[in-house]
């Protein structure tokens, strides 16, 4: 085994064998993918890919792993156990397309064959995560009771317990933040903005943002009320899906975007406002996952033109700059989703620069994948926790107190980071600081 | 025997034959471990190609990650009298790293250490697998650099570098990879590991090195490399010139030159590139030109800034409607950025693309790049040119699709009829990018049957048994059509 750790047969304990039928894929076939016509494979993209950075397998890279959907589409391999460990080991950061010269969109390649492959891992890991994706994440009042239970489980010690339990149970409850008694779940629907109206807006409350992360959705309607935004929070909303997206569980994704382009073009607002990067970037390509669902098609498209990042939001509408002091040291982190997926990088940047007292130093990489890469931390422990490593020895090295990244995976993924491996630094979502130097401000 | 002759024979289904290579394998899975040779066709597939178009699948992959590992890799695939074929990021763009006679393809991606870096000294001693850029950037805080800056410089590796004696935009002003490397730590064919050259420059005897550099991993394994640090410039000024006419930007080319300037780096891009870029990965070029010219110039600021103002001046003269002048750095790398990915660009316009990399005398340029134009029209055919222009190092790319039928033969078609014409203009079938399998059939275009003997012979001296890379460089009847066969099934197990 290699000193890094990670790569595919080493997650999933064994070479796979994909000599033969391939079993419980056997009606797969690989669809025409047109993308994959831009990919030259001139190798420009290897070195941006953090699984290549760890394994230096070309199948673990953005080229090989297109050279394997081709040809796995020409008919030359079969869809085996190999082949899905390789689509799984990618992260979905999606640093490839910035990398990319030709501007492939590496990630839509990935979900379609993520689509013919079903959710990963062994039979009873898909039968788990096709339950979450089609029975729990469409349902906002089964993930509340769900979070509730775990909320509950956590004040009765048992998650104490868990934690202290070995292996990847243990460590899946030390992961996980301590529950908060109370749900962003408003009795009201509309929010006034706060002085001359500028903009009606929508707010994504989000499966994690509105459950683990409560007061990072109610930090965002009161930073969004200040900028004279009035803001519809959706009660028909669902979970936006990216989860489902990405591991292949499409049919029950596109329900949940009809859902979401009904709830928000209804509100009557003018934006979508997502404080959560995953989310923004797969509502973003609603128009995409719809495109052939003719009664939804124009509708997903008009959405997906409507949704905004919260900090790319803001520093178009001309955010009013904020009072108060927070004197702090901070490092960003660019999710994945916000700078790759989004293209969205100066604006958080911008935004933190308006905060009086706020001094930003940039950490190496502060575009790579800290892995968290939804339930990849989950699936991939052993490669996530190696990406998690170095960068917070990165954060390290900037001499920061505290680290910014909007987006619940990340913060998850870092204040884990920083207690098991340190620097004990703080995790905050953006709209946090932001919110916290208004009222400072206002006070 | 030749190559070909000896793997015929080798590569008899005979059951000895499949016994000494399930051998092989384990005796691999001994020297680098199980996760590092890859046999399962889900993990050797994407070993079958570089950044060329030559497809052939390898029948296994193995990553070393250390000299002795090598050198091990080396004596068992000799024992099982199988070919090696190095790999550095497979970026290449001649089939270099294409294992066109399938056998163990050696991956040095796991070398990435750089096992020294003396300033003093300005020497740098780099694995193979390191990253070019990354060479750089261990030492740019210090204020130096290492110059071959090839293209995919950010994903491309030294020993790569070494093997195609790469170039870049700045060969122009400091030379080619043989220009910066003053060592070689080698694994031969019988095993031993040595270094050829020293840590300065010209030692005396024989010029190993440099017969090394180039040589495209035909005479044996490059495991690390002393390689020369160069102090930052002082200064650095950088324009895009935009032209209506290609003609008035070749000419233009050969002005700047004939006025005493050397430049760093004078890199053109046609019209067709242009869209390319602008569609792929968009640097603000604008659309409508013909071609653009990038000229840099550095130095001590006095020089860099005046040699800036006389090439300007050219431009404009010569016919330029706009010269931008990068006003800082930010500026510079966004100028840059078209040109760095400018081939891998090219997938926004078409699947598939066969580069080019003649050389003709600079003056010449005006009159080749027509008749580049003229056979892209002869056969139908789309040709995006960005190049080298400084040194005349054209990369004509034909676009095209490989589904479409006959395509292909039209495409190498033109291509040879590329290079016959830089051929006849007194220049050269490549200049940076190898021979490797793409190009080899143009090689008695310049070199005599009494020429490749000789190097023929030379190749003997370090690999008697023609062991690493067969089937490249060396002019053989394999045409590139036949190495793009039509996809096949791959079969589960393949030969082991």
């Amino acid at each position: 085994m290699g000193e890094h750790g990670g790569g595919g047969a080493q997650e999933r304990g064994g070479r796979g064998a994909s000599a033969g039928p391939a079993g419980r894929r056997t009606a797969a076939a690989i669809p025409a993918i047109p993308e994959l016509d831009r990919c030259v494979h001139c190798g420009l993209c290897l070195n941006h890919c953090p699984t290549y950075r760890v394994t230096r397998l070309e199948a673990e890279s953005p080229r090989g792993r297109i050279h394997l959907v081709r040809a796995a589409a020409e008919g030359r391999i079969d869809l085996g156990e190999r082949f899905a460990e390789h689509l799984y080991l990618c992260l979905m950061c999606r640093a490839c397309e910035t990398a990319c010269p030709s501007g492939v969109q590496y990630g839509r390649i990935a979900e379609a064959a993520r689509a013919v492959l079903g959710p990963p891992g062994s039979p009873v890991a898909r039968w788990a995560a096709r339950a979450v994706f089609t029975r729990l994440l469409p349902f906002p009042g089964r993930v509340r009771r769900a979070a509730r239970l775990l909320g509950a489980a956590q004040r009765l010690g048992l998650a104490a317990l868990a934690r202290a339990l070995p292996g990847r149970v243990g460590e899946m409850a030390a992961m996980l933040p301590a529950v908060p008694r109370h749900f962003f779940t408003p009795a009201t629907e509309v929010f006034p903005a706060l002085g001359p109206a500028r903009a009606r807006v929508g707010l994504l409350t989000g499966c994690v943002m509105s459950t683990l992360f409560a007061d990072v959705d109610a930090a965002t309607v009161r930073v969004l009320q200040r900028n004279g935004c009035e803001v519809v929070v959706p009660r028909t909303q669902v979970c936006c899906g990216a989860l489902n997206v990405h591991n292949g569980e499409v049919a029950s994704a596109r329900a949940m975007a009809r859902a979401n382009v009904a709830a928000f073009l209804a509100a009557g607002v003018e934006a979508a406002v997502v404080n959560a990067a995953g989310c923004g970037a797969a509502m973003k390509e609603y128009g995409h996952l719809l495109a052939d669902d003719p009664a939804w098609a124009e509708p997903a498209r008009r959405l997906a033109g409507m949704v905004a990042d919260v900090t790319e939001f803001l520093a178009r509408l001309g955010p009013l700059p904020p009072a108060g002091r927070v004197d702090l040291t901070v490092t960003y982190q660019d999710p994945c989703h916000l700078a790759h997926g989004q293209k969205v990088r100066a604006q958080p940047r911008q935004l933190l620069g308006l905060i009086p007292g706020l001094r930003l130093v940039e950490m190496d990489g502060s575009d790579r994948c800290c892995g968290s890469a939804g339930i990849y931390n989950i699936t991939h422990p052993h490669m996530s926790r190696t990406l998690l490593r170095e960068k917070m020895q990165a954060i390290a090295r900037t001499g920061a107190r505290a680290v910014v990244a909007p987006n619940p995976g990340c913060m998850l993924q870092l204040r884990y980071g920083a207690r098991a491996y340190g620097p004990a630094v703080a995790v905050y979502h953006l709209v946090d600081l932001l919110d916290e130097s208004y009222r400072a401000g206002d006070a | 025997m030749t190559d070909a002759e000896r793997t015929t024979t080798d590569r008899g289904s005979a059951e000895g034959g499949r016994a000494q290579r399930r051998g092989l394998v384990r005796r691999l899975r001994e020297i680098v471990g199980d996760r590092h040779v890859l046999t399962d066709p889900a993990d050797v597939v994407v070993y079958e190609q570089d950044g060329s178009i030559l497809q052939v699948l390898p029948e296994v992959v193995v990553l070393p990650a250390s000299t002795s590992e090598v050198a091990a890799v080396v004596g068992a695939a000799r024992e099982a009298n199988v070919p090696i074929v190095p790999r550095g990021s497979g970026t290449g763009l001649a089939g270099g790293a294409v294992p066109a006679e399938g056998g163990v393809v050696v991956s040095l991606a796991r070398m990435t250490r750089i096992r020294e870096v003396d300033l003093r000294g300005r020497i740098a001693v780099a694995e193979a697998g390191v990253i070019n850029l990354d060479v750089t950037r261990a030492v740019a805080g210090q204020g130096y650099f290492y110059a071959p800056d090839p293209s995919s410089q950010a994903a491309c590796s030294i020993g790569g570098n070494v093997a195609n004696n790469s170039g870049g935009p700045h060969t122009l002003a400091y030379g080619v990879t043989t220009n910066h490397v003053l060592g070689l730590e080698v694994v031969l064919g019988d095993g031993t590991v040595t270094w050829l050259g020293g840590r300065v420059p010209d030692p005396p005897g024989y010029d190993l090195t440099g017969v090394f550099v180039g040589s495209e991993g035909t005479l044996g394994i490059v495991t690390a490399a002393a390689l020369r640090l160069m102090r930052a410039r002082e200064a650095v000024r950088t324009l895009l010139a935009i032209f209506d006419r290609m003609d008035d930007a070749t000419d233009v080319v050969v002005q700047i030159t004939a006025a005493g300037i050397v430049p760093a780096a004078l890199e053109m891009m046609d019209r067709t590139t242009i869209e390319a870029v602008e569609t792929g990965a968009p640097a603000g070029y604008p659309r409508d030109a013909e071609a653009v010219l990038l000229v840099e110039v550095e130095g001590v600021r006095e020089y860099a800034e005046r040699a800036a103002e006389l090439a300007r001046q050219i431009c404009v003269r010569g016919g330029a409607r706009e010269v931008r002048v990068a006003r800082d750095e930010a500026e510079r790398q966004r100028l840059w950025k078209g040109r760095k990915g400018a081939f891998g660009a090219l997938g926004a316009l078409a699947p598939h693309y066969y580069v080019q990399d003649g050389v003709v005398p600079r003056s010449r340029l005006p009159q080749v790049m027509r008749e580049i134009a003229e056979i892209g029209r002869r056969y139908g055919l789309r040709i995006a040119n960005v190049f080298h222009a400084g040194d005349g190092n054209l990369h004509p790319n034909i676009l095209f699709d490989m589904r479409a039928p006959g395509q292909l033969e039209r495409v190498i078609a033109a291509g040879g009829d590329i290079l016959r014409a830089c051929v006849a203009a007194g220049g050269s079938i490549t200049g940076e990018h190898g021979i490797g399998l793409e190009k080899k059939a143009y090689m008695d275009l310049l070199f005599s049957p009494a020429d490749l003997d000789a190097m023929a012979r030379v190749r003997r001296v370090f690999d008697p048994d023609g062991r690493f890379n067969p089937a490249k460089m060396f002019p053989t009847p394999i045409t590139c059509a036949e190495m793009r066969r039509a996809p096949a099934a791959i079969p589960a197990g393949l030969w082991i």
